[in-house]
């Protein structure tokens, strides 16, 4: 296979970045999956346990942490649904407006939890 | 490495008609690779001229400043589709690809297609390419017996009209250029071969399809296709292998449930 001499500016167009955000937020909810099973583990352990580590959640930081994690777990969901989409009925030209909507209801789902938390 | 061509920086200086659209000369620094997978950009000044494709900037380099240049093309009118290239990072039929449309900063940098072994310069060996055309089953299957008349087909019918939507592929080999997966994965058949067997699966007269199918099925197949549509971006022709892929995918997933898969 030929070295791929200087193809680079191929990949700037809207569904490659909504590819590449998909994947993204993919392998970050991947690198959160251990946190999520030690805190289910602590439930397992005992009730202190688990209450102390809630308590955390009354920092500030914590919380913008958890909107993030939210606003990045809708960006998987609604990508994902947007491949289904693409890929399982007839084909139509609204791509750009999948990609629009997909990231307007991860930003109004995070910020609804931003507004609740604080 | 990029070296300066040293015959190249002073020709075609003062060459009658070669000014830019405002009748001023613009003097365009291009980049040509030179070699082959090892080889280097090499940089040739030459001057702008009006409504000048890029096709015609390598072929004035070719015939006025260095003869050993190697490139490939034909029809010159965007129907052969052998003249393809990376121009400024992007893949392009250089026929009709205007210089004024792709140039920056008066600066062209012209490479071969990625994804294809470089024989030397601008020319690429396409034989993976159109191999994996024929992976793909990518020809017409006759059905058992001899045909007694002229096959039927209303131009109306919703097979023909998805036939007519991917049809138009001139084998220039953009969009194959152009896609992630077909520089992850060498096995992959790629946009174009996924695009012809598209094709053929709504041909009516063909006969071929269960074992198109399953060629086209799995890990070198449609399945792979992250649907990053840089191949629906860039194809000259304008046709949406993405949209053919997806078609593919599902009478995957339909033969599989039918047990014919």
């Amino acid at each position: 296979m030929a070295k791929p001499v200087a193809r680079r500016n191929c990949r700037n167009h809207s569904n490659y970045w909504a590819f590449a955000v998909h994947r993204i937020s993919g392998v970050v909810l991947v690198l959160y999956l251990p946190v999520h099973f030690y805190v289910i583990g602590l439930a397992i352990k005992s009730e202190a346990a688990l209450q102390s580590f809630f308590s955390l959640a009354e920092n500030p930081l914590v919380r913008l942490a958890e909107t993030i994690l939210i606003i990045t777990f809708v960006i998987h969901v609604t990508g994902g649904l947007r491949l289904l989409l693409i890929e399982f009925l007839a084909w139509r030209d609204w791509q750009k407006t999948v990609i629009a909507v997909s990231g307007g209801i991860s930003l109004a789902v995070g910020l609804v939890f931003l507004f609740n938390v604080f | 490495m990029s070296v300066v061509h040293p015959v190249a920086t002073v020709a075609n200086g003062g060459a009658p008609g070669s000014t830019g659209g405002d009748g001023t000369n613009h003097k365009l620094d291009v980049s040509i690779w030179r070699g082959g997978k090892n080889g280097r950009f090499v940089s040739y000044g030459i001057t702008l001229r009006e409504s000048q494709t890029v096709l015609d900037v390598v072929t004035y380099i070719q015939r006025h400043v260095d003869s050993t240049l190697s490139y490939r093309f034909s029809c010159r009118v965007g129907m052969c589709g052998s003249c393809a290239m990376t121009v400024n990072g992007v893949s392009r039929w250089t026929c009709r690809t205007h210089v004024s449309e792709v140039v920056k900063d008066g600066r062209l940098e012209i490479a071969p297609l990625s994804g294809l072994e470089v024989v030397k310069d601008l020319s690429v060996d396409m034989t993976g390419f159109f191999e994996k055309w024929t992976r793909a089953k990518g020809a017409f299957v006759p059905g058992p017996g001899p045909s007694r008349d002229f096959a039927v087909v209303s131009p109306d019918s919703p097979q023909r009209r998805k036939v007519d939507a991917a049809i138009e592929c001139i084998g220039c080999g953009v969009c194959y250029a152009a896609c992630d997966v077909v520089s992850w994965n060498d096995d992959y058949l790629g946009p174009a071969a996924l695009n012809r067997a598209w094709t053929l699966y709504n041909d009516v007269r063909d006969a071929g399809n269960d074992k198109r199918l399953a060629a086209v099925a799995g890990n070198v197949g449609c399945l792979s296709c992250h649907s990053q549509q840089s191949c629906v971006k860039w194809c000259p022709k304008h046709l949406n292998p993405t949209a053919s892929i997806a078609g593919l995918k599902r009478a995957t997933v339909k033969a599989a449930l039918a047990g014919r898969l």
